[in-house]
């Protein structure tokens, strides 16, 4: 960062080793220009390309990612880098796009100020759930977090005076600055401009103390406490920076969809999130955009393959439903990457990366 | 009063089977320390490798009882083996979503096969064995059901205090590496706690099936109901899981009796809450007090 200070300077693409001299350098997000620039590049192509190529299909699968690794760089922050499992941040998702939709429906209001307002009472709701880590560690919360999830999804179905229940609730149109969103194209910009802020936010709160704080945590607790971070005040912030996330995702995920109803926000959603996050890589923000990205585009597959299995009439006479296909896929690419590649997505493209960082002299 | 008895004996039967099924997972607990989260799902395999060889394979049902007890021995095994073993020292969270994730792959591979209809046993308990009391009657796969888990129960409790194997399983559980420099075979202790427990768990999935109908969905979401069981139990206590299993059955069975049926099924997580608040290592749980 100091090389700013000093006004222009030689963009650097090719390191030779590592010269940290301060310890700020060992913070800097990109280690050479050639991340930032071809970061910037990649935005602007998103930005410039996606709405103007992609069909309305394709932008809702992309759409979709986006709000995927919202959610998942929320579970990131506290599976990754806090050390602290949740098995309810689908149902934290369902919060965030419930009080998104009452916001909206009953107070009216704006959709600019509904989804963070979502994302703070989802933080609310997740603190109350992580009050349990006061006392416990990793599988104890695990399984609260799975009370959570039940006991969450149960409300959601039975508080009909708040969430109309089995009915679900129905979303005005989102406007902004006058703008309506009202379709997927709009709402591109809107999602992607959030995950990009999100993704920011995140990225810097991790080189703060908080993030310092989260990863001491995670790597030893005890060793944590000994060095004076007041571990359960740090679990149960980092607890709620996730279910903001979360909270945040849902709200724009409930404008976008329109109309929500209790059913998708099951353990099922949880375990989709915390695959994203093993897959992406624990302990790496971009590794949850990319497993977001995975997790989407598996789905999506998913589902075109088994459109063809039956139009095509080779299983016919065996009823092939998309649910079992997919449950077995997902179980088999989550349990292939924590044997195989345990660090995720993040760690094979880094290893791509460095492949190409000293070429064509690698060696 | 006929309904409060109807009720408590209800209760007491699920309880029961709440009981089988967390004792399984209690014991793969006690060795190893993994939560096990495709439990549901070993149970489920134990009840559908029975049907196969009941209905498919037409054996008799004692030889069919007897080679499921063996598949699910083997299958457990095979998943240590395959699995779990490559974990062995990875940090909490692999090992909770490796088991997620195994979940996910067997309840995939049972919808493939048999779909998510319910299915029965051809009837084979002799009706002599149920139990009149006063005006309550009490079927014969209640009775059978509570022999099975008072013997199990017994053997295991034996098993554990007595047998070399048994303790070997606890020194594991109580410090790897110490138990490890003593000369215990710490990968023979893993795979055979994943065997016997999937092995327990495939007899409480025929038990189960024998009494609700086998269903994939029911059965996987019964491994979850297991959590509550054990937590009120203590996770590490065998005995405890059948005393957790009855508390949380009578509570479900009286809570959908006199509150509301729907609620039924969200009051043990409830109560899971609470506990984990109160008095985390459960009633019988081996204390472990760590302030940090």
């Amino acid at each position: 960062m100091s090389n700013e200070q000093r006004g222009m300077r030689k963009l650097h693409y090719h390191p030779c080793g590592n010269f940290s001299e301060r310890y700020e350098q060992e913070l800097t997000i990109y280690e050479t220009d050639f991340g930032r620039t071809g970061v910037l590049l990649g935005l602007v192509l998103l930005f410039a390309l996606v709405p103007v190529i992609a069909g309305p299909y394709l932008i809702y699968v992309i759409n979709m990612i986006g709000i995927a690794a919202i959610a998942a760089i929320g579970l990131n922050i506290l599976v990754g880098f806090t050390g602290q499992i949740s098995l309810g941040h689908g149902a934290f998702f369902g919060v965030g796009a419930y009080a998104g939709a009452i916001l909206a429906t009953s107070l009216h209001f704006p959709f600019w100020f509904a989804v963070p307002a979502a994302g703070l009472i989802t933080a609310m709701v997740g603190m109350i759930f992580g009050i349990p880590s006061v006392r416990l560690k990793g599988l104890y919360l695990t399984i609260a977090t799975l009370a959570g999830q039940f006991i969450i999804e149960y409300v959601l179905v039975h508080w009909e005076g708040l969430t109309k229940g089995t009915m679900g609730i129905i979303l005005p149109t989102a406007t902004i600055f006058g703008f309506s969103l009202d379709g997927d194209r709009s709402f591109f910009f809107v999602i992607y401009i959030s995950l990009i802020l999100m993704t920011c936010i995140a990225v810097n709160i991790m080189r703060t103390r908080y993030g310092r704080a989260f990863i001491a945590i995670r790597d030893n607790d005890r060793a944590a406490e000994g060095m004076g971070i007041p571990i359960f005040r740090y679990k149960l912030l980092s607890f709620g920076v996730s279910s903001f996330y979360a909270g945040f995702a849902g709200a724009i995920w409930a404008y976008y969809m329109i109309s929500i109803t209790t059913e998708p926000f099951n353990l099922g959603l949880s375990v989709e999130y915390l695959a994203m996050v093993i897959i992406g890589g624990m302990g790496s923000i971009a590794g949850s955009i990319f497993g977001a990205t995975f997790i989407v585009c598996l789905n999506e597959v998913l589902r075109w393959l088994t459109d063809i299995l039956m139009n095509t009439g080779i299983l016919q006479g065996i009823q092939l439903t998309m649910a079992p296909l997919r449950e077995l896929v997902f179980g088999l690419a989550i349990v292939l990457f924590i044997l195989f590649e345990p660090r995720g997505l993040a760690e094979v493209w880094r290893i791509v990366r460095s492949n190409f960082r000293l070429w064509p002299f690698s060696y | 009063m006929d309904f409060f008895i109807q009720l408590l004996v209800n209760g007491i039967s699920l309880g029961f089977l709440y009981g089988l099924a967390a004792m399984g997972f209690v014991m793969i607990f006690k060795s190893s320390s993994v939560l096990n989260f495709a439990h549901g799902e070993l149970l489920a395999a134990g009840a559908f490798i029975f049907l196969a060889l009941v209905t498919w394979a037409k054996l008799p049902i004692f030889l069919a009882f007897i080679i499921t007890l063996l598949g699910s021995f083997i299958l457990g095994f095979v998943i240590e083996r395959l699995f779990l073993r490559p974990l062995i020292g990875e940090s909490l969270i692999y090992v909770i979503m490796l088991t997620v994730g195994l979940a996910s792959i067997f309840k995939g591979l049972m919808l493939l096969i048999w779909g998510g209809n319910l299915y029965v046993y051809p009837d084979f308990l002799p009706a002599n064995l149920s139990i009149q009391l006063g005006n309550v009657n009490i079927p014969p796969v209640y009775v059978i059901s509570t022999a099975i888990g008072l013997i199990f129960l017994t053997f295991f409790g034996l098993f554990f205090k007595f047998s070399s194997q048994g303790i070997y399983m606890r020194s594991v559980a109580d410090n790897q590496t110490a138990s490890l420099s003593l000369g215990v075979n710490v990968r023979r202790v893993f795979a055979l706690s994943w065997a016997i427990a999937a092995l327990v768990a495939g007899m409480s999935g025929i038990v189960l099936g024998t009494i609700n109908g086998i269903n994939v969905h029911d059965l996987s979401s019964l491994g979850l109901k297991v959590f509550p069981v054990v937590i009120l139990g203590g996770l590490d206590s065998i005995g405890g899981a059948i005393i957790g299993g009855l508390i949380i059955g009578l509570l479900e069975t009286f809570t959908g009796g006199y509150l509301s049926p729907s609620l039924r099924d969200v009051i043990p997580y409830i109560v899971l809450v609470f506990i984990l608040m109160i008095r985390p290592y459960g009633l019988f749980g081996l204390v472990e007090i760590e302030r940090v």
